[in-house]
């Protein structure tokens, strides 16, 4: 007899998640399936809409990542409007992108982490939900809490200057920007008062970045092997090979580091990479064409990108990248608790690029918008807080949006998830048929170690906690629980 | 023969010039009395009652109405508040008004005025009519979801020759607004920036442009509608 376990809504994953766990006769977890209720009403929605409504439009169907809706959406659109495939803005307009972009990188990777992912490093995955959350934090290490607290605020700001508000602004429009940063405002990200600037941003993301690699130092095992497999790896990454989250080429690496694809124009994506289906889920699971459906899927987000790029262009985060490639030998990292700590030197390194485009002059004066000869057609790729982010639309002669097809971060990561969400769920089963509380907590540390905002994928917005079910090899139902 | 006439408004004294109607007259004694349809310089049609004030224990709309000698008007009430309520809220059932991606958010007379009059839900429920849009001119884009029936552009947007590029087409629940089609076709950029501009919501587009004002620096972001006529006086 086979059985089945299920995991619903996880608590700190925003968006719908539905875990099934088929077990074997011996109940030994055979299989797992993430179930995420994907919609693709917004590809629908958008049909017929005015082009240049795209940036703001899309960005709504996320609550927690809409700065990159906003900017993928709106790198597809200026290569509508003739503005070139990704670098030819004015550069006042790249750099106020570049900036409300990496300001979202930064206050989402931060939410991630303090506010997400550290009950569970704190409190471990048999505490009791009432305290894994950032009120449990604060209860436990203040100052942790205090930091993710402000530094979120300070990425919030950032994304309020460079867009107008704080979510759901309207800053990137087709071909550039609409606005400029005031010196007032550059001021104060620069020195502002109460820890609300950039060098007390940088301090506090290597103070969160010893943090996690005390904690690592002392939960090895766990850390290295919880929910680990090896596997592809996919990003952008810049010409020269350097980590660039706003711009670049599409390069993947297979798990022994090997470069299986490099340089790729990201207008040419549909080259390269297939949307798979599967009989279970309306879910896609894309995969790279050259490496087939059973080898070619791949992991994106911020350990991915460890993988993929030689080198971080900043030189804080580039000397944390070193250690980050040295414990690995400088083979790819599969450890999916990993994420966690290529999220924190991702954060570094935002907060190092926001102070180079604060200092610079180009933010504060200069053209804000370019045009050229219209096109039809159009992708905008973007390296999203929880990984790669495809946006492509057509247009007809009337400016209105004929097809609008959207690869979230979540769908490309969909097969490593249903991977880690597996690995986790055998590492707890000890041959009982039946959900335990850590159980629940490991399949939902799997999962928010890639996301926490399934919202993104399913297109709806909020928080739904995780459902587990627990099946028998006939598909019987025999334990079930929520969060 | 400029005789001025004197009038007053809520109990203020207010002075006007001959054949001045209600709305300007206030305008010039620094009071603002709400208007959509109305736009100064055209002839008024009074077809939005948004402007409605009580004389005499009469409703009227004072953007067709001449001011007259001794009159005596209501405009800031709470009966009139409500009335005026009724009128935006009706208008927001009635279309489809997505305010958070309408790229005339912050521009929008009617979100405007639904903001002065702290209107959070309407009262009735919403048609949710499914309106066409029309795309296919050179130069517009007719976001019909969201237009007010107004005619604005009707009586403001001419071609040289004085025919309207605009027209209400139908009856009652069926009418709509039109662009015509031939007339569109040599419609230049600047006819179009105004069309937009004479809209008072976000119907009438101009095509390739849009989110140009960044948040923050939009008329109705930095002041109230209403409070430059106030401030003024
Ligand atoms: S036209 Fe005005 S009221 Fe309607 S959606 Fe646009 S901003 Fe809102
Ligand atoms: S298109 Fe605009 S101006 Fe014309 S009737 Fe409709 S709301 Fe009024
Ligand atoms: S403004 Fe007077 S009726 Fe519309
Ligand atoms: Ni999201």
């Amino acid at each position: 007899m086979s059985k089945k376990i299920t995991i619903d809504p996880v608590t700190r994953v925003e968006g719908h998640g539905k875990v099934t766990i088929y077990l074997d006769e011996d109940n030994n977890v055979k299989e797992s399936r993430l179930h995420i209720v994907e919609f693709r009403g917004f590809e629908r929605f958008i049909q017929g809409r005015p082009y240049w409504e795209a940036p703001v439009l899309v960005q709504r169907l996320c609550g927690i990542c809409p700065v990159s809706h906003h900017l993928a959406a709106a790198k597809a659109i200026d290569v509508i409007v003739g503005a070139g495939t990704g670098d030819g803005l004015t550069p006042t307009a790249d750099k106020m992108r570049r900036l409300m972009h990496y300001g979202q990188i930064f206050q989402s990777h931060v939410l991630h982490f303090f506010h997400l992912a550290s009950p569970d490093l704190l409190f471990g995955l048999d505490a009791v939900p009432e305290i894994r959350n950032i009120i449990g934090i604060a209860k436990e290490n203040k100052h942790l809490a205090v930091m993710g607290i402000m530094m979120r605020k300070y990425g919030q700001e950032i994304i309020k200057a460079t867009s107008g508000k704080k979510i759901h602004g309207t800053g990137a429009i087709p071909g550039g920007i609409n606005k400029h940063l005031t010196i007032t405002e550059r001021d104060s990200f620069l020195n502002g008062k109460e820890g609300q600037n950039i060098d007390q941003m940088i301090a506090w993301s290597i103070e969160a970045l010893d943090f996690l690699k005390e904690y690592h130092k002392n939960n090895k095992s766990f850390i290295d092997t919880f929910a680990s497999f090896p596997s592809n790896h996919l990003s952008i990454v810049r010409d020269d090979g350097a980590m660039d989250l706003y711009h670049g080429k599409i390069r993947a690496v297979d798990t022994n580091g090997k470069v299986v694809i490099n340089g790729i124009d990201y207008q040419n994506y549909t080259d390269i990479i297939v949307e798979g289906v599967k009989k279970w889920t309306y879910m896609k699971f894309p995969y790279l064409k050259d490496l087939g459906k059973e080898k070619g899927w791949y992991r994106v987000g911020p350990l991915a990108r460890m993988n993929t790029c030689d080198f971080i262009p900043s030189e804080l985060a580039q000397k944390e990248f070193e250690v980050f490639k040295h414990y690995t030998k400088g083979k790819p990292n599969n450890s999916t608790m990993h994420y966690h700590w290529a999220r924190l030197i991702e954060v570094l390194h935002a907060a190092e690029m926001m102070k180079e485009l604060l200092n610079d002059p180009d933010i504060l004066t200069g053209e804000l918008v370019i045009k050229g000869k219209k096109q039809y057609e159009g992708v905008g790729v973007i390296e999203a807080p929880r990984g790669t982010l495809f946006h492509h639309y057509k247009i007809d002669n009337n400016d209105q949006i004929t097809m609008a097809n959207l690869i979230v971060s979540t769908t490309n990561n969909n097969d490593p998830m249903n991977m880690a969400v597996n690995a986790a769920a055998k590492e707890m089963m000890n041959g009982q048929a039946q959900i335990t509380e850590p159980m629940m907590n490991a399949v939902e540390v799997a999962i928010r170690a890639y996301d926490p905002c399934l919202s993104c994928a399913t297109h709806a917005l909020g928080q739904m906690p995780l459902e587990l079910t627990l099946k028998d090899i006939n598909n019987n139902i025999i334990d079930k629980k929520r969060t | 023969m400029n005789k001025n006439i004197t009038f007053t408004i809520d109990g203020k004294k207010c002075i006007a010039k001959q054949d001045q109607n209600i709305v300007e007259a206030a305008e010039d004694n620094g009071i603002y009395i709400p208007t959509l349809c109305h736009l100064k310089g055209i002839i008024p049609s009074g077809s939005c009652r948004i402007c409605n004030i009580k004389s005499n224990g009469r409703f009227m709309t004072a953007c067709t109405t001449k001011v007259q000698e001794g009159m005596v008007i209501e405009n800031n009430t709470e009966e009139i508040d409500e009335l005026r309520k009724i009128i935006i809220e009706t208008l927001f059932v009635s279309g489809n008004h997505y305010c958070p991606s309408c790229e005339k958010s912050g521009n929008c007379i009617l979100q405007a005025l639904a903001y002065k009059h702290r209107i959070m839900i309407p009262r009735f429920a919403y048609t949710f009519e499914v309106k066409q849009v029309d795309a296919t001119s050179p130069k517009i884009y007719l976001e019909r979801n969201r237009c007010v029936l107004c005619k604005r552009c009707v009586r403001s947007i001419k071609t040289k020759d004085n025919k309207n590029y605009f027209a209400i087409e139908g009856r009652g629940y069926t009418s709509q607004i039109i662009l015509d089609k031939k007339l569109a076709l040599n419609m230049s950029d600047e006819e179009a920036q105004i069309a937009m501009k004479n809209c008072p919501v976000g119907c009438i587009l101009k095509k390739e442009k849009g989110y140009i004002e960044a948040i923050g620096t939009r008329k109705y972001d930095k002041i109230e509608i209403g409070t430059e006529i106030e401030i003024e006086a």
